[in-house]
């Protein structure tokens, strides 16, 4: 993984700050042009990859980069699945399994309808679970995707419930079908790196938020870094900044000094954010950097 | 560890279930629901004991507490078996469509002292916390005025087929949406005295509002208060509730983001106030949980809940005391609305 991920709140008024913030986010970015025109400024600056929810809109992005093979020859996409608010509108409307129905292909490819029909008779978590993630993938069709990540709504509730076969499901449907790397986004990821080791999903990718007020670091600051230095995963960090709450060089001089983090997913809408976040992050971590050596967990197999 | 039993698997049962089962002072005991194949798929896969019928767990997985989340019309009954069973209760919003029920509940739960706490997360989230702490300090002195708005993308289209839209199982925007917005009323100003100028209409559902516009008003000095609540606007991404508070000595307006407060004249209690404006964000009002699914105020509302049972003495501040006032203002709402109806039906003959 590169060591700058590119992410997306800010082109889907996403913002947890401020929902003023949010709303000018999602004018400025009305336009889908001002979309590609930040994606174009991170990617002259050497940012290759969009860390994407599968968001309607994302959909006008791949077509874009699928129209000029060319210029995004280095392009990839790791989408992140599924956008939940989709999901959650539509069980209020229709209720859990109403939702369940309405976003299983109907007639589509006949072997995932097979799937689709098979499980909901059998009560077969695998085939929904597959059925759902090939229905979020199709949008990337021909594009990089090597590595898949599993939104934390999902991730977490899913956690929560102990429903924890489904994210093996997610781990082998991902490498078997997308030959891609499956990741995790996570609130508790103490909690879900110790649930990844006992399924046996090996060196796991775990997105989660991490920095250097706690913010959304469910367990503490502490387990955090207890689980960065005993436990064999790959981290991703978002949230580094906090919304903001941290300026953004101490901020990032903190993750960058913290063991075992190979990527820092972040979110720009200009030309100058995205340099002077890049700069930084160089400075701290900088081309063919010494990871701070990983102690072999007491835990881990 | 305290023994929790589950009712009613919809999205909040099941987020509610998710929480509660990491919880480290809970013992999940059993999860009850009318769907055979949610309750198959949970049990064959967490291994929790499972039932169609709530008096039947209640007796054979012997919960001390139970959360309630079924549909808004079961509540009543459902609570009332619960009470009987001396079962301390959480209970998914609104809780009663009939609020004699609810304040008649409260008072069973009271008498029997059993912890009774209604969903209404809204209190849980910082901002609000921060409102009503600048309120009971005095620091925008005498409130005359409140703007509560409620806005969110739910009802989008002439359709719909989930208990939320059909209007005798207490759906609609009334009691989805601007329940949440009248209960912090509740909780920062109290009971009102009187509702006038209430406007329920549909945008598209074909049997329940969409749309809720009234003017709440309280007597003695007391502010008065212009709600305005719309489910079916899809500019908003998610559900958002605001509310903005005007007082003799400045202005507070809050969302689930942040605190915006501008003061005349800041109060020395209040460390880190200053005279004109000061935001607090989310980042700095928010309190960390032990675990995180969809918001600090979902998990921190059923800590508070564990917290409550497990010190017998700690008052419950969002009891079914308070939701029965909810229940009683939504009621009043409801009244107003069809005479005022009424008055133009006659008006346009």
């Amino acid at each position: 993984m590169d060591k700058l991920l590119f992410g997306d709140n800010q082109f889907f008024g996403v913002n947890h700050m401020s929902e003023e913030k949010a709303r000018a986010q999602s004018m400025r970015f009305q336009d889908i042009q001002a979309v590609y025109d930040v994606l174009d400024a991170a990617h002259e600056d050497g940012i290759r990859t969009f860390m994407c929810t599968t968001h309607d809109r994302v959909e006008e992005i791949c077509e874009h980069v699928r129209k000029d093979p060319e210029r995004y020859r280095d392009y990839q996409f790791y989408p992140c699945m599924p956008y939940a608010h989709k999901y959650a509108n539509a069980a209020t409307e229709e209720g859990v399994l109403g939702a369940l129905r309405k976003f299983t292909p109907q007639g589509g490819i006949l072997s995932a309808a097979m799937r689709g029909g098979i499980s909901l008779a059998t009560k077969d978590i695998e085939g929904i679970t597959t059925l759902l993630i090939d229905s979020e993938m199709k949008m990337f069709h021909g594009l990089k995707t090597p590595v898949i990540f599993l939104q934390n709504v999902v991730v977490d509730l899913l956690l929560g419930l102990g429903v924890h076969r489904a994210f093996r499901i997610f781990a082998d449907h991902v490498r078997s079908r997308y030959h891609a790397e499956p990741g995790f986004i996570t609130m508790n990821m103490p909690m879900l790196v110790n649930v990844l080791e006992e399924l046996g999903i090996e060196n796991p990718i775990v997105c989660s938020s991490i920095n250097k007020i706690g913010f959304r670091m469910c367990g503490g600051i502490e387990a955090y870094e207890r689980t960065l230095r005993e436990h064999k995963f790959r981290a991703v960090a978002m949230s580094v900044l906090a919304s903001g709450a941290i300026p953004p060089q101490e901020a990032i001089e903190w993750v960058c000094a913290l063991p075992n983090v190979e990527s820092i997913v972040f979110g720009a809408s200009s030309r100058a954010n995205i340099r002077s976040t890049k700069r930084l992050v160089d400075s701290f971590w900088p081309e063919g950097r010494n990871q701070p050596e990983m102690v072999t967990a007491q835990g881990s197999k | 560890m305290i023994r929790v039993a589950l009712i009613g698997l919809g999205k909040m049962g099941l987020s509610h279930l998710s929480m509660i089962r990491t919880h480290p002072d809970v013992e999940l005991v059993g999860v009850c629901d009318t769907s055979k194949y949610l309750l198959d798929l949970l049990e064959k896969n967490t291994g929790v004991a499972t039932y169609t019928d709530h008096k039947t767990m209640f007796q054979k997985a012997n919960p001390e507490a139970v959360i309630v989340a079924t549909p808004s019309q079961y509540h009543a009954g459902i609570v009332k078996d619960a009470i009987e069973r001396g079962l301390h209760i959480f209970c998914e919003k609104p809780f009663c469509l009939d609020w004699s029920e609810s304040e008649a509940l409260a008072s069973l739960a009271e008498n029997k002292g059993l912890v009774n706490q209604i969903g209404y997360h809204y209190r849980f989230v910082g901002a609000f916390q921060e409102v009503k702490r600048l309120l009971d300090a005095g620091a925008i002195g005498t409130v005359s005025h409140v703007l509560a708005e409620a806005y969110g993308p739910v009802v989008l289209r002439p359709k719909g087929m989930s208990w939320r839209t059909q209007k005798a199982e207490g759906g609609g925007c009334l009691y989805d949406y601007a329940a949440h917005p009248v209960n912090l009323l509740n909780w920062l100003f109290g009971m009102p005295s009187a509702v006038g100028g209430t406007v329920m209409n549909s945008i598209f559902s074909k049997d329940t509002d969409d749309e809720v516009y009234s003017t709440i008003q309280y007597a003695g000095g007391g502010p008065s208060v212009q709600l305005s609540v719309n489910w079916s606007d899809e500019s908003y991404r998610k559900m958002s509730v605001k509310l903005t508070i005007w007082g003799s000595a400045g202005r507070i307006c809050a969302d689930r983001q942040e605190c915006q407060v501008y003061l005349r004249d800041p109060k020395e209690t209040l460390s880190g106030y200053t005279k004109g404006w000061n935001v607090r964000y989310t980042t700095e009002l928010t309190k960390p949980v032990w675990f995180y699914v969809r918001g600090e105020e979902y998990s921190a509302q059923l800590d508070y809940f564990v917290d409550c049972i497990k010190s017998a003495s700690k008052i419950n501040m969002n009891s079914f005391a308070c939701a029965a006032q909810t229940d009683r203002v939504l009621a009043m709402m409801r009244d107003d609305a069809q005479a005022s109806a009424a008055q133009l039906a006659s008006a346009q003959k």
